[in-house]
């Protein structure tokens, strides 16, 4: 919304200030979004009289100017062809920057003549792209007179962006009103004197039940002039960007800004019989106003004459029964039309125009017969001609409602104390009608009648917030919030704190943790175990971002493919965040994943060159695992993954065979190729809420228990099936005996012929009470070879 | 010779011994089996006993001076063996040691934590809800209706219709949690929702998922004064300064009534913005009580409990608190932009240690 101070003046008897007027307006909640006064960019530009204007000695296309300034007569060279003796012309001095170079001029010399002055073009001063002569100040100002005021640019303009909830602010005088209420001066008073109509209006009009209408008010006019309409009108519209048209036009558009209310005028002589708001028939069409063609629905309003339909309603009017430069017979449209009916049909047709604008926010359904009498007013002023007695079919729609504000529901409500005479002082201001008189007519509170043209209000709490912002949220006092406990207590559940130690430990661990979008390629999807059709954005922004990730792992592999093509071969990414599984609550599931791609340990110095393998990231599960407080030495490592990993080298880590809680391993080669992402490249991702709740009871840690007497330790080297995994024949070892046996290790691996591999194994003895005896720990060697015989077929490398 | 002869003739050859070997060699030489201390020895049995005594007493003597002086040159060796090894075994301690990638935090979660630390103090726990939500959580129940003029503004992201014509949708904003909260929980409320939330918008300061927080106080009490407190508070908590001017501004959402806009006062010195200093306003978040039709719609009279609601951009007060220029870079995962502007793993932000 865009209006100016002059403007604004016409209906605020004020003395405030422009910037007074900028706070006051958000301070009541709107936002000014631009003020755009030049008087401070131009002070330095004043208006000068060309005494004589004579050609260079030296230049044929310059010429030597003698100019009469507030300050002197001096000289001045100007290029301007249309520079000559008797104009009037906008001089800056030396010292003035030119808006358009932001340079400051300076006194110079051109072609051997000094100039003392520059007289400039529109395009120097910002007002236009006319660059081929000098401002020519048309009106009888004195040498001296600043520029804006000569050229009309005194006028400050101002932007507001107005909340969707106030269509009352979408009109000057609902502005005005707003800065009264807030005490920066006086609303004037509207004129809303109906004018007496000479003769009945040959066009009757009727208003269809079903249709988006449900007050049209006419007129008709005879004998009007129309044609471009006076230069009060043409710069009060141009000032806020709108482009004048004719008179009639460019009246209905000046209510709609200075009133909030749109108004729409037909060229009589071009409507067949009378008219009537109905529906549209399906598949009918319409040349609008901008000249494109719609094709509407029997959803939609029309205003339509006995032929055809010749606008569509509170949107645009139609092109072939507008105004033009001839027409003499007019006929005055101001009707109400539904707010959510006229936003469907807006929406639906896609066309924007200031009537949609304010007619789906909602107007004031009172004040449409007091706007066609403002216009009918303008009209016969500006144009001549005689008007009708109106015409009207349907009725006011009722938006009578009262709500009971209680004395203390701002104090209790809005945290501050308003004298209540204040607040009904405030309510009045913004045209409630209010019941209290101030005194004590009821002693809970006040019944307050919403004015018409606040749709928006519909309770106490409206109430409370007209009182509030009117008369300042700067003055709320901070109030300090109850401390529910005096020490804090912990505020986080379970798997918060697994979602900050997985975090951490990741980062521990080297880890850059990403945060990437929860969309994906579709094929991204589909290799990851996703692309289910509850998945798919329906309105998706682009084709890379079409399903909800089943996974975090193609994020981070695609972006470990970016990097790469930066030239970061060697990365570890990770992310801790949300996956898809379907489109329920619990479908979606907190994880933390990883990737680890290139060397492990980097060519260095040291030596230990390698390359990511699957036992990085199967540590990585194990160290986030415990660092979620979980013994990671209860959980079952298991082979296989789902397939997006290398089927021979991926791993589970489960608490059963239905409770899987994190898989780990190389990223299968085929799914590297399709995203274009070279390996080697490691992966895990765990499921967070799938881990169980921490068993811990009491904060007290099981009593201590170690003994004073040294452990030893025995290898031995198995020799097994390579089918055999280790962590059998270390089940099996450790089953030997649970209390003597307090860990194996296995510290060797190497392949022989014949499909065997020899595991080698060091197996810690722990003597409890007395050291082992040469016996003891026979004994027990014996009964781990004959245990691991058993249990995987092993037997003892010779 | 004589004993005295001798004595100086073997502490001359150890004097004059060059390395260890040598030593050794004197050693053997003089008090080996057939070495000359040990060979006078030898002939101690037959002597008188009195010549005896006094030779093998002197014996004794050589043999313990030879033997000292044998000791004291071999720790001399040894000295220099070590001195020379030491030296030998110098390395350069610039090279570079074994490289270990150094990890870091996202912002976004740093911010999260500093959050969640403030209001955690003053008992607000963290709530969550899906990103997939429905129209009544995501919009009906936050008084915003089908035919509401702000649901259109909301960008909205949309699944596909299911049989029965309803659709999902990505949340827009975090307040599905509000309603979620106030259906699951009796008040009093005190709630933060940090999470995730999308928009079909994608411009140089808009990416189609962004994060926010939200809040809720729901009582019997609570009132905008208190509203105002805890986010002037927080200001100064989360952007670490002393005081923070604040800017409320009157403003409309469907689900606060009153509602209004907070911005905040800022400076630019050098490039760089700071918060708490000079004239220039930044908007930051949109807060107000919450909307009778909100608490009636989260199960709760609305005759009887009131309360507040706000909500901001986690990434956008990142940004302004740590300086980071470009929203879209959030979400990229360039190791170069998360290295620099990520943080430590250690650097956990704490009320008593200090959040950043």
């Amino acid at each position: 919304m865009k209006f100016t101070l002059s403007w604004l003046k016409e209906h605020l008897d004020t003395t405030a200030t422009l910037d007074q007027i900028c706070e006051g307006l958000i301070g009541v909640g709107l936002e000014v979004e631009e003020v755009s006064d030049r008087t401070q960019e131009l002070a330095a530009f004043k208006v000068a009289y060309v005494l004589k204007a004579e050609k260079h000695p030296n230049a044929d296309k310059l010429r030597l100017c003698k100019v009469e300034t507030d300050t002197g007569v001096i000289q001045v060279v100007c290029g301007a062809p249309n520079a000559r003796a008797g104009m009037k012309a906008i001089i800056a001095l030396p010292g003035a920057v030119i808006p358009a170079t932001k340079i400051a001029l300076e006194k110079g010399s051109i072609r051997g003549q000094e100039s003392q002055g520059m007289m400039c073009s529109e395009r120097e001063l910002l007002l236009s792209e006319e660059h081929d002569g000098i401002i020519d100040v048309q009106g009888d100002w004195p040498v001296g007179t600043p520029a804006v005021k000569a050229l009309g640019l005194d006028d400050p303009m101002i932007y507001i962006k107005v909340t969707a909830n106030r269509p009352d602010a979408l009109g000057i005088h609902g502005l005005a009103r707003d800065l009264a209420a807030k005490g920066l001066g006086t609303l004037k008073p509207l004129d809303a004197t109906p004018v007496k109509g000479t003769f009945t209006s040959p066009i009757k009009v009727s208003v269809d039940g079903q249709s988006s209408c449900a007050l049209f008010v006419g007129r008709y006019f005879r004998g009007v002039k129309n044609g471009p309409s006076p230069a009060w009108l043409q710069a009060r519209l141009k000032s806020i960007g709108l482009r004048p048209i004719s008179t009639l036009v460019d009246i209905t558009n000046y209510i709609t800004f200075t009133y909030g209310r749109p108004l729409h005028v037909f060229d009589a002589d071009k409507v067949h019989g009378n008219i009537s708001a109905r529906l549209a028939k399906n598949g009918e069409s319409l040349v609008a106003l901008d000249g494109k063609t719609y094709t509407l629905s029997d959803q939609m309003t029309v205003i339509a004459d006995e032929k055809s339909a010749e606008g569509i309603a509170g949107i645009m009017g139609g092109e072939a029964s507008g105004c033009s430069e001839t027409t003499t017979n007019v006929f005055l449209e101001a009707a109400y039309f539904d707010p959510q009916a006229t936003a469907a049909t807006g929406r639906k047709l896609g066309i924007i125009s200031d009537a949609r604008y304010r007619f789906e926010r909602g107007i004031d359904p009172a004040f449409t017969q007091v706007g066609a009498e403002i216009a009918t007013r303008l009209i016969l002023e500006l144009c001549g001609g005689e008007a009708s007695e109106l015409v009207i079919a349907g009725a006011v729609p009722n938006t009578a409602r009262s709500f009971t504000l209680r004395k203390t529901r701002v104090k209790s409500l809005g945290g501050v104390d308003v004298p209540w005479t204040e607040q009904l002082r405030i309510l009045r201001d913004l045209g409630f009608v209010v019941s209290d008189d101030g005194v004590a007519a009821d002693d809970v509170g006040a019944t307050c009648a919403v004015p018409s043209w606040r749709p928006d209000v519909k309770g106490e709490a409206d109430l409370v917030e007209e009182i509030c912002r009117i008369y300042g949220l700067e003055n709320i006092p901070n109030a300090p919030m109850s401390r529910p406990h005096d020490i804090a207590r912990p505020v986080l559940n379970p798997l918060q704190k697994r979602m900050l130690a997985s975090r951490r430990m990741l980062a521990t661990r080297g880890f850059n943790e990403a945060l990437t979008w929860a969309f994906i390629p579709e094929a991204q999807a589909k290799l990851f175990g996703g692309g289910q059709p509850e998945l798919k954005l329906s309105n998706a922004i682009s084709s890379e971002l079409t399903d909800m990730r089943p996974s975090l792992l193609p994020n981070l592999i695609a972006a470990a493919g970016r990097n790469m093509a930066r030239g970061f071969a060697d990365l570890m990414l990770a992310e801790v965040g949300h996956a898809y599984a379907g489109d329920k609550m619990s479908d979606e599931t907190l994880r933390a994943a990883g990737i680890r791609r290139g060397a492990a340990v980097s060519r260095n110095v040291q030596g230990g060159k390698r390359d990511v393998d699957v036992f990085d990231v199967k540590a990585d599960v194990l160290a986030v695992i415990e660092a979620c407080g979980l013994a990671a030495s209860t959980l079952q490592v298991v082979s296989g993954a789902p397939a997006w990993f290398h089927p021979g080298r991926c791993g589970t880590i489960q608490m059963g065979p239905q409770n899987k809680l994190a898989y780990f391993g190389e990223i299968h080669p085929r799914v590297l190729q399709a995203m274009y992402v070279k390996g080697p490249l490691v992966a895990f991702e765990i499921v967070l809420n799938g881990l169980p709740a921490s068993k811990a009871k009491s904060n007290a840690r099981a009593a201590l228990n170690y003994s004073d007497l040294m452990p030893l330790s025995r290898d031995f080297a198995f020799v097994v099936d390579d089918k055999v995994l280790a962590a059998e024949l270390v089940k099996a070892v450790k089953g030997v005996d649970k209390v003597l046996i307090a860990d194996v290790n296995v510290f060797d691996l190497y392949k022989l012929e014949g499909g065997k591999i020899s595991l080698a194994v060091e197996v810690t003895l722990q003597p409890k009470d007395k050291t082992f005896t040469d016996a003891e720990i026979e004994a027990i060697s014996a009964k781990i070879v004959a245990t691991a015989a058993k249990a995987v077929g092993a037997t003892l490398r010779q | 010779m004589s004993l005295d002869a001798l004595e100086q003739e073997l502490l001359a050859q150890v004097s004059a011994a060059s390395d260890e070997a040598g030593v050794e060699a004197i050693r053997v030489s003089a008090l080996g089996k057939k070495g000359v201390i040990s060979e006078r020895m030898a002939t101690l049995g037959k002597m008188a006993p009195d010549e005896r005594k006094a030779t093998g007493a002197a014996l004794n003597v050589l043999k313990d001076k030879v033997t000292e002086a044998l000791t004291a040159k071999k720790v001399v060796f040894a000295e220099a063996a070590l001195e020379a090894r030491l030296v030998s075994e110098k390395i350069d301690v610039t090279l570079p040691v074994r490289p270990q990638s150094a990890g870091t935090i996202h912002p976004v979660s740093q911010v999260w934590e500093e959050v969640v630390q403030i209001f955690g103090d003053l008992g607000f726990s963290v709530a969550e809800g899906p990103h997939i939500e429905d129209d009544f959580h995501n919009f009906d129940a936050l008084n915003m209706p089908a035919d509401h003029p702000a649901r259109q503004e909301h960008d909205t992201f949309y699944f596909n219709e299911k049989p029965d014509g309803s659709r999902m949708v990505l949340r827009t904003h975090t307040s599905p949690v509000q309603i979620r909260t106030m259906l699951s929980q009796k008040p009093p409320i005190r709630i933060i929702a940090p999470g995730r939330t999308f928009r079909s918008d994608s411009d140089m300061t808009h990416t189609p998922m962004f994060n926010q927080v939200e809040a809720l106080v729901i009582d019997e009490t609570t009132h905008m004064g208190n509203l105002k407190w805890i986010l002037q508070e927080f200001c100064k908590a989360f952007f670490e300064v002393d005081d923070v001017k604040m800017r409320f501004r009157a403003s409309h959402f469907p689900f606060t009534e009153p509602s209004m806009e907070v911005d905040i006062n800022y400076s630019r010195e050098g490039g760089q913005l700071k918060i708490g200093t000079g004239d220039k306003w930044l908007e930051i978040l949109g807060s107000g009580m919450v909307h009778p039709n909100v608490i009636r719609a989260g199960g709760l009279d609305p005759d009887r409990y009131q309360g507040f609601a706000f909500g901001m951009g986690i990434d956008r007060i990142a940004m302004l608190k740590y300086g980071i220029p470009d929203l879209r870079a959030f979400f990229e995962s360039d190791l170069r932009w998360l290295r620099h502007y990520g943080f430590r793993s250690l650097q956990v932000p704490t009320l008593a240690g200090g959040l950043s």
